[in-house]
């Protein structure tokens, strides 16, 4: 991969920096930090702080994109004291008071990831080059997250990963930069499993159908192990191309197979085209080993509920958040509404739950930034790791120091039978309380002993 | 035995669409010698066609009183509409042509398709006729993506789902017929539905260029260009016409395409190369080839797909078509039906 090298004189300075940083111990306090050190990549000049936003702008996730940008505007109007101040008004947190962050007023530059990783890097790479953003944060692709995520570590920047489900984000590839707030595969597996279980019974075969490529592997792989913890069985597990429109040639194997059960490992618009052509061939009318066939899709969102239509009526699936939450759960979720509310006023629409992390995740680095009381990414990562919060609509959360993930609440869903309009397509069946979705750090899902988070880089 | 017979009903509506789309490069091709990579896009403006008329269908009015779902003061989604069609003709007329939607929309689709073909045509294609095909091709696969943005600006990325007619949604049970148990051998009713629109479309492309006058020219044309121009025929005329009835013959195969999957704006893409495979191994030039090559490829791609197979060849699903043209193209080097002379000179 020729794509690490950066500049010649940022490698020069990178070098000398990271000697340096060998040499002091780390035991600085943020204050300290921010006094004795301004020597990091894109340590904001002037009164202003440039944060970049890398999502897909083109492509076939560009409407995922086109929300999360929505959001991160959200969030920086809020943190700019514009608006009604949406979530600010209830995170635990208290030090966002509309003043930008730090004190600095708050600037954005956008990328088009393309939900391709080179592409995705490069223009990761030109907002931190050329328009020295000091956050990149975004995406809604596995692939992208862990390839902008080591980009951003090399580089000296804070990652705050938009939506990405794989393990491996904070797996096996976890980096000290980067930072998830979105739920991760085995979280969706173990969340599942138990409504699994009480509304399908215990005994049932699975067939799974797995997106060939990193997030279908990790995914297949989490709800094969939680469900057969449960006393399932997997019959067959088929990898089936990303490339993939008709799925019907991998749907009618199915039938015939003794399952009872098919899961659908896949996502945008796979997961439409897969769920669309399993209703059509019958699946969901068919009986198999004396019970009704059921089908899975352990990861769903709006998107993609809007793309399979009235096909996704009775399919259970699970959601890092739903726009419901608060209304539905009351205060545990509080933050919720008004998150919803804002963005309601200002789009006409209820976010997204892409939306939802780019804008906690944007609220998440600014605070984390004022209580360190300096940009510098190593005081940032110090900020966050083992912080508890609370208010951002999943309810009490944690950024466990161990890998850099949120630790909250899983909601699980069922697509609606009636939905009312655009936006009612799913409801919300239960939410799996967070120390059942909860792992140790050295879970062999995500890498076992041997993944680690190296050390935070500030850059040069 | 019964998945065998699964896999084929599967490559049959599967290689009706190769069919469809390669009949129509191949009608391009030999009457225009022009290679056309924009016909994947036409694929997918019928099918957005189909979309188009969906939405005007629905169009409506809000009823006064109705509810909506809010959060926090907020409401979305506004109230439910009624559509005008449903106030005009009545809940259950207006009912059955919503649900319609999509085989209506073949109605739409022909003279849309139409003036999007011979707009393209006179347009831009024609004056490509005498640039070398390296030409042809880079402006044809430009003017795809060209409308495949515009497609995006106005429809969004997202596949916007197209359900088929009421009537038509569910699956026939063939292993029931045939003495297999319930739901071994399952086929969607829209899927045949496909297929048999296929057939129909295949045919009435043959017959008309089998035994009418203008068909014939057009043959003769596609023969010798030249002998029928000093023969005093405006050939030109009629190639500009063959290449809007094969704009239309895509376009079809998008709108009808649109209840088996959710259409997006990238459909044509996914359809364009496989589709060029498809010409190359049914024989630069030849319809009958296209159709047969299209039937082909689809069958032997559903058999890579069964789980029995890639167990004995990882990937095979991925790379059969590929696969089947280096071997065709190896050993008939013009394709299965391909005739000497062309592209060859």
């Amino acid at each position: 991969m020729t794509s690490s090298n950066f500049t010649r004189r940022g490698l020069l300075k990178t070098g000398a920096a990271s000697g340096t940083v060998l040499a002091t111990p780390t035991i600085f306090t943020g204050a300290a930090w921010a006094e004795a050190h301004t020597g990091f990549t894109n340590a904001p000049q002037g009164d202003t702080v440039t944060l970049g936003f890398n999502v897909p702008q083109s492509g076939p996730y560009a409407d995922e994109g086109a929300d999360e940008l929505r959001a991160f505007e959200l969030a920086v109007e809020h943190l700019n004291g514009e608006g009604d101040g949406g979530m600010l008004n209830t995170f635990s947190s208290k030090t966002l008071e509309g003043n930008g962050i730090n004190g600095k007023r708050v600037e954005y530059v956008t990328g088009d990831t393309q939900t391709k990783s080179d592409a995705a890097r490069a223009s990761a790479r030109s907002m931190i080059e050329k328009d020295g953003a000091v956050m990149v944060s975004g995406g809604s692709s596995s692939g992208v997250a862990v390839a902008v995520q080591a980009l951003c570590q090399e580089a000296g920047i804070i990652f705050m990963a938009g939506l990405t489900h794989s393990n491996d984000t904070t797996g096996k590839d976890r980096k000290a930069n980067g930072f998830r707030h979105f739920f991760n595969s085995y979280m969706s597996g173990a969340a599942l499993a138990p409504i699994l279980a009480a509304q399908y019974g215990t005994d049932r075969k699975a067939y799974h159908l797995t997106a060939d490529y990193n997030w279908g592997y990790t995914t297949e792989q989490a709800v094969r192990e939680s469900t057969e913890a449960q006393g399932w069985e997997t019959v067959n597990a088929v990898k089936t191309p990303l490339t993939q429109t008709d799925f019907s040639s991998y749907i009618t194997p199915v039938l015939n197979s003794g399952a009872d059960v098919l899961v659908l490992n896949h996502y945008g618009g796979n997961m439409v085209n897969s769920l669309t052509n399993a209703v059509q061939f019958g699946l969901r009318e068919a009986t198999a080993n004396g019970k009704q066939f059921e089908i899975v899709v352990p990861l769903y969102s709006e998107l993609m509920a809007q793309g399979a239509g009235e096909n996704i009526a009775g399919i259970l699936g699970s959601q890092n958040w739903d726009w419901k939450l608060e209304n539905q759960l009351g205060e545990r979720y509080i933050g919720t509404n008004a998150f919803v509310q804002s963005f309601g006023n200002k789009y006409g629409r209820p976010p997204s739950q892409a939306a939802h992390t780019c804008y906690v995740q944007t609220l998440l680095y600014a605070d984390a930034v004022n209580r360190a009381g300096s940009f510098n990414p190593c005081a940032v990562v110090e900020a966050l790791e083992g912080f508890e919060f609370d208010g951002l609509g999943n309810g009490p959360t944690l950024y466990r120091a161990e890998d850099h993930q949120c630790f909250k609440d899983v909601v699980v869903v069922r697509g609606k039978e009636n939905p009312e309009n655009e936006f009612d397509l799913v409801e919300i069946v239960e939410v799996t309380p967070t120390d059942q979705v909860t792992y140790p750090p050295d879970h062999p899902q995500f890498g076992g002993g041997d993944a680690t988070l190296g050390e935070c880089n500030p850059g040069a | 035995m019964d998945g065998l017979i699964l896999q084929i009903l599967n490559g049959l509506d599967k290689g009706s669409a190769y069919a469809l789309i390669a009949l129509g490069l191949t009608l391009i091709f030999g009457t225009l010698g022009v290679v056309n990579f924009a016909h994947g896009a036409l694929f997918m403006i019928g099918a957005f066609c189909a979309v188009t008329l969906q939405r005007i269908l629905n169009l409506g009015f809000v009823d006064e009183g109705a509810t909506s779902s809010s959060v926090g003061g907020f409401s979305f989604g506004g109230a439910q509409e009624t559509p005008y069609v449903e106030h005009w003709f009545g809940e259950a007329v207006g009912g059955t042509i919503i649900d319609w939607s999509v085989p209506l929309a073949i109605l739409f689709a022909i003279p849309v398709m139409m003036l999007v073909g011979i707009a393209m045509e006179r347009g831009l294609i024609k004056h490509f006729y005498k640039r070398p095909h390296a030409d042809q091709i880079l402006v044809t696969f430009g003017l795809a993506i060209v409308l495949q943005e515009v497609v995006k600006f106005y429809f969004g990325a997202n596949p916007i789902p197209t359900p088929a007619p009421d009537a038509f949604t569910g699956s026939f049970d063939f292993g029931v017929l045939i003495g297999y148990d319930p739901f071994t051998i399952v086929y969607p009713y829209w899927r045949l539905v496909y297929f048999v629109f296929a057939m129909v479309i295949i045919a009435a492309v043959f017959g008309f260029l089998q035994f009418t006058t203008f068909g014939m020219v057009v043959r003769a044309g596609m023969a010798d260009r030249e002998t029928v121009g000093l023969l005093g025929i405006d050939i030109d005329k009629r190639f500009t016409i063959m290449f809007a009835i094969a704009a239309c013959v895509a376009g079809l195969a998008g709108v009808m395409y649109t209840p088996i999957n959710s259409p997006n704006y990238h459909m044509g893409m996914d359809f364009l190369v496989l589709s060029f495979v498809v010409v190359v191994v049914g024989g630069m030039g030849s319809l009958p080839g296209a159709v047969l090559a299209g039937f082909l490829l689809g069958i032997l791609e559903s058999f890579a797909s069964m789980a029995e197979v890639i167990d004995i060849v990882p990937g095979i699903n991925q790379i059969i078509i590929y696969l089947v043209a280096i071997v065709i193209l190896l050993t008939r080097p013009r394709g299965l039906m391909g005739r000497k002379g062309v592209m060859e000179e």
